[in-house]
């Protein structure tokens, strides 16, 4: 169950991705992300991290993108332009190129990094702990195990929002 | 439990809930135009059935056969799409609301309500936040000023709320440690000198309920919200080049919205389905029901209310309430929230 769920999401992120790409008008693109980051957020149920996933659509489907979104409304962006020659060597020689390069890397990462004994599974399988990835344990874990690292995040987070607003601020 | 007793049980909830849900959806419509009808001095519907209950029927036939037009110039896919978006959204969300306290029927004991889930109260929120789209990619496809201007206002104005509701939850978050709706109506059981229920709302989150009811009208759209669909500025807003069951589904999004707000408010603030529980067995397991619908009837003629009552704001001073009123105030009670817990 978990497997088929696992390809069927899988399988849509990566298509969203690709048409996240080829599409030529900026709002569908936008909208591929958006299901790639959906379904993102369904894989991280299926690991059991039910938080994370709540958390990805929240911040990133819901936030991150409404502002691409809006910002598209409100420039009213059009089709992106289409270079007249592209270039046919580059297609030729560079896809079936590109393709041997990952499928290398691939093989190497396998073979020396050990990718080849990951097994995709339930839960219980990756990690072996109760209730990994509930509210609870991130909670303890962001709390108790990292708080220093936490907080000093935030406050970096706060030094960008600041930095943001005093570029943004006009000049009187 | 079977797995296919599961998937049956799953099943007959969900086409209860959602009959229900659609049924309360058409009522509240007719509800609204009673209401505001006799605010304003008037009747309302009357002439459908008595009192004119069988108002929403009608409506509904009238929706069908109007003719459905799509203008020439709009962007097709996301037009045809972004009413979908909304109705759909706005129907997801109530799966994750507990209706009531667990029943056992025939031998199988089941929670009342659809899916009983751990992290409900961030799935609100997170069905909240995508709804969004609904809505912009509706008034950016149809193309027209006026939906354009009603989307653009539309996004700004949920973007903003929508932190100041969230940040409103987290006191109750403090309060009862989950995120569970179930774990957060059972927190608030018993009663303090036998007669005070021990209600969120009576444990120092008052503010926090006038916030989150402030935004979630803005989030709803409604007034004294309503300037995404301000139909003195805008004609309709988001949703005017769109005709018959499309322009209903937007129409539906709006009163379920609604519904599932009105469900949070009395489940986070209101102790749930708390209430006297007397009688036969099948009595006592059907009135925590009643006593969840009676709230949360309540929180529907409130905002019913003030929708006959309240003018609407300017946009800028919408603006400013949302960033530098509604914003610090949250934030100050997740503070004294998290002080006093603390203290304690």
């Amino acid at each position: 169950m978990h497997l088929v769920l696992f390809f069927i999401f899988g399988a849509v992120c990566v298509g969203a991705a690709i048409n996240l790409l080829v599409q030529k008008h900026p709002i569908n693109s936008a909208l591929s992300l958006i299901v790639v980051m959906g379904s993102l957020a369904l894989l991280y149920l299926l690991l059991g991290a039910e938080f994370v996933a709540a958390v990805q659509i929240i911040v990133y489907a819901g936030a991150v993108m409404v502002l691409f979104v809006f910002t598209i409304m409100l420039l009213n962006a059009g089709e992106e332009e289409v270079l007249p020659h592209s270039s046919r060597v580059a297609i030729v020689l560079g896809v079936p190129g590109l393709i041997a390069g990952l499928a290398i890397g691939v093989w190497v990462l396998g073979r020396f990094a050990g990718l080849d004994r990951i097994s995709i599974g339930g839960p219980a399988i990756l990690n072996g702990t109760e209730g990994f990835g509930n509210p609870q344990a991130i909670a303890h874990l962001l709390f108790r195990d990292f708080l220093l690292p936490f907080e000093v995040t935030s406050i970096l987070i706060l030094i960008a929002i600041m930095g943001a607003v005093v570029l943004a601020r006009r000049e009187e | 439990m079977t797995i296919g007793t599961y998937i049956l049980v799953s099943v007959i909830k969900i086409l209860i809930v959602v009959f229900v849900l659609l049924t309360a959806v058409a009522y509240t419509v007719l509800l609204e135009r009673k209401v505001v009808g006799h605010i304003q001095n008037r009747w309302g519907p009357s002439r459908v059935g008595p009192f004119g209950i069988w108002q929403p029927l009608a409506d509904g036939l009238k929706f069908i056969f109007k003719e459905d037009l799509t203008p020439p110039y709009v962007y097709k896919p996301l037009y045809l799409l972004a009413p979908i978006i909304s109705v759909t959204l706005a129907l997801t969300s109530i799966a994750v609301i507990p209706l009531g306290p667990w029943i056992t029927v025939g031998g199988i004991h089941t929670p009342l309500g659809i899916a009983d889930v751990n992290i409900g109260l961030l799935i609100i929120l997170g069905v909240t936040s995508i709804g969004v789209y609904g809505v912009a990619l509706a008034g950016w496809s149809s193309n027209s000023k006026y939906s354009m201007l009603g989307s653009l206002r539309a996004s700004a104005q949920m973007v903003s709320y929508e932190i100041a509701l969230g940040l409103s939850l987290v006191g109750i978050l403090i309060l009862s440690g989950s995120f569970s709706l179930r774990d957060i109506v059972d927190s608030q059981a018993g009663t303090w000198l036998g007669f005070i229920p021990r209600w969120n709302i009576f444990k120092g989150q008052i503010i926090a309920f006038f916030i989150y009811i402030m935004a979630a009208y803005a989030e709803t759209n409604r007034i004294p919200f309503d300037l995404p669909e301000a139909e003195t500025e805008l004609v309709a807003g988001y949703h005017t080049e769109y005709s018959s069951m499309k322009f209903a589904m937007f129409f539906m999004a709006e009163y379920a919205n609604m519904i599932t707000v009105a469900c949070v408010a009395s489940i986070l603030f209101f102790g749930g389905w708390s209430g006297p529980v007397f009688g036969p067995p099948i009595v006592q397991s059907l009135l925590p029901v009643l006593w969840f619908m009676l709230r949360v009837f309540l929180f529907l003629f409130i905002y019913i209310w003030v929708r006959g009552t309240l003018p609407r704001f300017r946009y800028d001073q919408l603006m400013a309430f949302g960033w530098k009123f509604l914003l610090p105030l949250a934030i100050a009670n997740i503070i004294v929230t998290g002080l006093v817990v603390a203290l304690k």
